[in-house]
Order: structure tokens, then sequence, then C-alpha cells
């Protein structure tokens, strides 16, 4: 071996190399061409939370001989969703054109000046297609437009018929979060809640505290003076529910480590009673449970203090355009036609998340996957929803509330004032999140 | 002539000692420095460049989301993290998480590091078997082990049900302790391989011949290993435990994987990371990471003199 490669002639270790680079630069030449697209035709990149398609699907619709949208899928946690697109905007990052926003940190986004406000036009499109007034609300900041509602999600309460039978209660009529908590202990029922540390757990909350007619806190344009109002008689309501459950036999063991996905495990379990979750539970059990599938009924949000209207949570995606995009004008085009009523209808039925507006539920297919009286209660419980208070300060103020009111087994009649001193705290920087 | 000898070796201890240096090691040592500036300018670069970013923009409150907020402020950042309970609580986690876990990673490590060792039999194979945790990605570990403790789809609880304390309903995630327990669990199965490879070097290092003289000497097993095997590998074990320490020091992910810091499972490293990455308060945020620096640095010192480590024996140059 070693005297023939002592008789290689010189030169051609260098030759082979030379090929060796040439051929290297012709592959990445025309892998970067590959990237590159369709000539000169713009890409606008739009970041979508994971779902099971719709948002690529719709993306493609929209795309024009002007532009391609394409699609890139942030984090499934919508706190890290909110990390990614805040320290890249931060940085002024061209490369994001297209966003989808979850509700609560539209005004953290919007005060920072990260995104376009929404044009003129496009605001009487969003008026004629019926945009429900909660989106619109959660998608407004200092009095502007920032946010294209896009779908707009909310809570129901869905039950086992067998057991509410088996229960005997009602549920064509309103039901109070006492009645389904002393009906669940009864009856060997666990109820499914979302109670991890988590923002899920604060969508509760809220939920727990409007209902019972409060707020978490007020003049939220006063930024880190607004008013804390949690401490006020409906966050001791929202309290006691939360003790109540926690202490009582229809809390799951998993309680303080619960989710959507966990909680709809529980619900489809042999234990499973009632729950409180998103719009895609209806069809969650068509293919691995049949049996639970065909037993899931559903109603209004319960009621936290009795004859006193629920007020369900409020979700969905909103979709953002960014300030330093390079091609905003096309962006805000492209936005414009993401959220037309049949995009929304089309997403609704290939992911399950509901539209942001009226004309977008007239989509047929709709009625063909859900039956019209459910469909009606989404709607109904949208618009009677509670968004999170809209503030700049979102994010800190839901993780004080998770450092106070977690695990869902401490809460009391103590946790409402501790957690309003903790958060007035907070907001003026004088503790540690 | 004998006085003149004499005098000269006592001369060479004086100030004027240092060795004539020849016009070609002069050069030589030139060019060293030359050649390794490029090194050393790129390391301060990446390196004392952030630190001293961070210690600056610890003197402001400075929030991400509203840079023109910011503003100059001094020390208040280190004074109100080190008058808050959160703080202290999570200095005492992971002060507890390292200690635990260092002591029983050096019981298990040493072990596994005699099996190692003394294996005849399969040696390879035995080798790459207790290594084969220190090469999983501590990610994944947690994850395997958030899955292994976890209510609705773990083993633990049903392997472990004849304990009287374990039940099908046993949420490790929903308490204070099983939760610590649950992590130290994790940080403990992934790291003890790194400390019984420090300690497998350190046991190569002592002399058969010593071990053979003390057998005839008639001592009994303990008493090679308390009384030869381990002052011999002193040193290799208390860099085994400075490397572990300081990294136990530092733990992120596990807790990130498990707890995402609930059930007040969170450690100094954790709180920074939510400080200047979830709460984008860059201000506090630095004062927290220049803090966890010099936390560091104390315990590495305090570990180098407590122990008398010597860092240069360790490394055989002693």
């Amino acid at each position: 071996m070693a005297p023939r490669s002592s008789t290689r002639p010189r030169g051609r270790p260098t030759r082979r190399r030379l090929a060796g680079t040439v051929a290297t630069l012709a592959l990445a030449s025309s892998l970067l061409a590959a990237c590159g697209g369709d000539g000169d035709k713009p890409e606008l990149v739009w970041y979508i939370n994971p779902d099971s398609g719709g948002q690529a699907a719709i993306a493609e619709d929209c795309s024009t001989d002007e532009y391609t949208i394409t699609t890139q899928v942030l984090p499934q946690d919508a706190s890290q969703q909110r990390i990614q697109l805040a320290r890249r905007l931060a940085a002024k990052d061209p490369e994001i054109d297209l966003m989808s926003l979850d509700p609560p940190f539209t005004a953290e986004f919007a005060d920072a000046g990260f995104l376009a406000p929404v044009p003129q036009e496009t605001l009487q499109q969003l008026e004629d297609q019926g945009t429900f007034q909660g989106a619109l609300d959660a998608a407004t900041w200092n009095d502007e437009l920032v946010v294209f509602p896009f779908w707009s999600n909310t809570q129901v309460l869905w039950y086992r018929k067998s057991f509410v039978e088996k229960a005997g209660i009602d549920m064509s009529q309103p039901v109070t979060w006492e009645q389904i908590i002393k009906a669940a202990s009864d009856n060997g029922g666990k109820i499914g809640v979302q109670a991890n540390k988590y923002e899920g757990y604060v969508v509760w909350i809220n939920a727990l505290i409007e209902s019972a007619g409060g707020q978490i806190l007020e003049d939220a344009s006063a930024g880190v003076d607004a008013k804390i109002t949690i401490q006020d008689e409906p966050g001791e309501v929202a309290a006691k529910i939360i003790e109540d459950l926690a202490s009582s036999s229809a809390a799951p063991s998993d309680l303080s480590v619960s989710n959507e996905g966990t909680a709809g495990s529980t619900f489809g379990s042999d234990q499973g009673s009632f729950l409180v979750n998103w719009t895609y539970i209806f069809h969650n059990y068509d293919d691995t449970a049949p049996d639970v599938a065909k037993d899931i009924g559903y109603a209004r949000y319960p009621q936290a203090v009795e004859g006193e209207e629920s007020r369900p949570p409020y979700g969905g995606i909103g979709i953002g355009v960014s300030e330093y995009s390079d091609q905003k004008d096309l962006a805000l085009e492209a936005a414009a036609c993401l959220v037309e009523p049949e995009q929304q209808g089309k997403n609704a039925e290939m992911t399950g998340n509901m539209p942001a507006s009226t004309a977008g539920y007239d989509y047929p297919a709709l009625a063909d996957i859900y039956p019209e009286d459910l469909l009606q209660l989404f709607q109904e419980s949208v618009n009677a929803a509670a968004p999170r208070t809209v503030t700049p300060y979102w994010s800190d103020v839901s993780s004080s509330i998770q450092a106070t009111w977690h695990p869902p087994a401490t809460v009391d009649s103590d946790t409402p004032p501790s957690s309003e001193t903790f958060i007035e705290e907070i907001l003026k920087g004088r503790k540690l999140l | 002539m004998s006085t003149t000898i004499a005098t000269e070796p006592q001369a060479g201890k004086g100030k004027e000692s240092r060795p004539v240096v020849s016009d070609r090691s002069a050069a030589e040592n030139r060019l060293g420095l030359k050649l390794v500036a490029p090194a050393v300018i790129l390391m301060l670069l990446v390196t004392a460049w952030p630190m001293i970013q961070a210690l600056y923009l610890s003197l402001f409150r400075y929030r991400l989301t509203a840079p023109d907020d910011r503003e100059f402020i001094g020390i208040d950042n280190y004074v109100t993290v080190l008058t808050d309970s959160l703080f202290w609580r999570d200095t005492w986690n992971t002060l507890l998480i390292m200690v635990v876990t260092v002591a029983v990673e050096l019981v298990v490590g040493f072990a596994f590091a005699m099996v190692m060792h003394r294996i005849v039999f399969a040696r390879g194979l035995m080798r790459t078997s207790i290594l084969i945790p220190y090469g999983i990605i501590t990610v994944v570990s947690a994850f395997a082990w958030q899955f292994a403790f976890s209510l609705n789809n773990g083993f633990v609880n049903s392997w472990f049900s004849w304990l009287p304390w374990i039940t099908a309903d046993t949420n490790w995630y929903g308490d204070h302790w099983p939760a610590m327990f649950a992590i130290m669990v994790s940080e403990i199965w992934k790291t003890t391989p790194f400390m019984a490879l420090l300690l497998l070097a350190g046991l190569a290092q002592v002399s058969e011949d010593m071990l053979e003289a003390a057998k005839v000497d008639g001592a009994t097993w303990w008493q090679r290993l308390t009384k030869v095997i381990l002052p011999n590998m002193r040193a290799a074990i208390m860099v085994a435990v400075l490397f572990r320490a300081l990294d136990a020091y530092r733990i992120f992910d596990n807790i990130f994987v498990m707890t995402r810091g609930a059930q007040d499972t969170e450690s100094i490293s954790f709180l920074t990371y939510r400080q200047v990455i979830e709460q984008m308060q860059l201000g506090l945020g630095s004062a927290l990471s220049v803090l966890l620096f010099l936390s560091v640095l104390l315990l590495a010192w305090l570990i180098v003199k407590l122990f008398k480590v010597d860092l240069a024996q360790a490394r055989g140059e002693g």
C-alpha cells in the first residue's frame, strides 16, 4: 500500500480536490436555487401555531400570481410561541411577514410596535362578514385593530350522557359548578379541567371570575398602574369553586398537572363525567373511542353563581402582520384573504377551530360535521365569552396568578388577596416572578 | 575555587535569577504569542464580551418589549433579587439537588468504576452499557423519566405499587418532595456514568504494587479500599466532585422538561431563564446571571480550597 501512494503523481490530489470543490459548489448552487422558489415571485412567510393542516391549506389557497404564502410552524406551547416571535421581532427580523397570534399577547406585541395596523378597507370586510365582538375586542389595542381575527375558540361544558342520566341532572337548564362537583362526587365521576401551572389554568380562573361578574384587573391602559381587582368578591367565588373541586372526590388524581389533553383522557375514561374544554373535543374520540364519541353531550359553560350567566373562556388566533416585514403591503393583502369567511370555514372543517365570524359559520361543510344546536352553542358561547384582560403586561399577570394559585389544592380564601398583592408587586418590579 | 562554586547556586535564587533567554527562544516566544493571539481574541469576544454586557445590562430596568422605558437604576436589580424569598428558595433547591445528586453519584459512580476497572469478562460491553445514559441528550432522558413517573402512562407507579406509599394514583408531580425526587433520579441516572468515568481514571492511577503489598501485609478488602485506593485517588475524586457539583448547580433541562418549576422545584438557572427569556426582563435577568456566575465561582473556590484539590496533579502534571 505504502509504495503505491508514494509513487502517485503529485498533481492528482490537487486536481481531485478541485473537481470536488466544483461539484460541491454546483450542488450548493442548485440547492440554493431550489430554496429560492419561483424566480422573482415574493414569498410571504407565515408563522403558524401547530394544527392539523388547516393553515397550510389556506396559505396555498391565498397564494396568488403576485406572491406565495409559505408556513413555518411555531412551538406547541402558546408561551413558547410568544417568546420565539417576540425575541425575533424585538430584533426587527424582516423574515417574519405574518404570524398567528394568541389573543392574550396581542396587546404586548402592539404596545411594543411589532404589529402593523389593520387597513381601513379590511375593517369594512371584517364588519361585513359579522366578526364576533369578542374577537374584535381581543384584537384591539389603544382603539386600533392590530390583528386580523381568524378563528375564535371557546369552551363549553361537555358531559357523558350516560353519567348525567345516572346522576339525574337536567342538562337542558343551566348548571352551576357547585352542581356538577356534587353530581360527580356523589356518583364516582371525575371532572376534567385545566389546572397545570400554565396559561390554561389562568384561562379557567379568568372564566370563573368573569362568570361571577368580576375582572382580574381594571383600567388596563394604565399599564403597570392598572387596578388589580382579583380579591373582590368574584375572585373569592372563583377560589371557592377551585377549593371545592380540589378537595372533593371529583378531582382527578392528576388535577395539578392537568391540561387540555389529560383532561380529555380523564373524560374518556370510565370515570369521565364532565369536562370544560375547547370546541375540538367533539370529534376527539371519533377514531380512538367511538363509544365515548356517541356518549358526548354538551351544554353552556357552568355558572359560577346560580342565576348569573356564565362567561366562557375566549381563545383563538388572530393574524398579525409584522411591522418589520419587507413586504408589509403584500402581507396585509394576504392577511385579508386568510380571514375571509370561506377560509375560516375551511380551517374549521380541517382543524375543529371555529370561525371568528358568523359568515364563517355558514361554511356548508360545518353543518355536516357538527349538529346544528352545537354550532349555535359555539356561537352563543363566543358572543358571551370573556377575553383575558387586554394588557401589555398580561404575561406578568398570568405568571403571577400561576405562582399564587397553583397547585389548586392550596387555593383557599386567602389566595385572592395574596395574589392581588403579588401581582401589584410584580408589575411595579419590586418582586421576582 | 570551592567558595566560588558554593556561591553560584545562591546567586541563582536572587532577583537576577531569570534564565538568560537566547534570541532564538525569545523569537519563538513572540511567534507563539502571535499564534495564540487570534484564539485569545476570539475567546474574549465570545466569553468576556457577553459577561461585560450582562454586567452592564444588570444596572438597568429594561424590558425587551418596552425598550423605550429603559432606565438606569444602579444596583436596584441586585437588591430586588437578594431580598426576594423566591431567589433564596431557588438557591436552597439548587444546593439540595447538588448535594444529594453528587453524593449519590459519587457512591454509585465509584461502584461502577470498580466494576469497569476490575471486570475481566465482556469488559468492553460492560463499559459501554454503563456509559449509555451519559451519551443520551439530557432533554431526551428528562422526557423519558417524565413519562416514567407520569400518572397517566408511566411505569413507576405500577412497578413499585408493592411499596405502601405508592399507588396507581400517586401523582409524583403533584407535590414538592416527590417532584424533587423524580428530578433527582433523572439527574443521577443521566450523570452517574460521567462520575464513573472520572473515577475510573483515578482508579487506573492506583498502583497495583501497593495493593499487592497491602494484601501481603494482611490488609482486608475494606482496609485496602480506605487506606490505599481512596487516598491514592483523592485528586481524581475531588476533580470529579468539583466538575459534577458545578454542573449540578446549573441544573436546568430536567426541571424544564419534568415540572417547569411547578411545586417549587425551580433552580437558579431556571429562575434566570424565566426572567430573561419568558419575562423578557433583561435587566433583572442579567443581575441573576451575574449572581449565578459569582456563585459558581464561589462554589468552585470553596471546593478547591476546602478539599485542597490539586488540579495539576489530577492532570498528571504533579
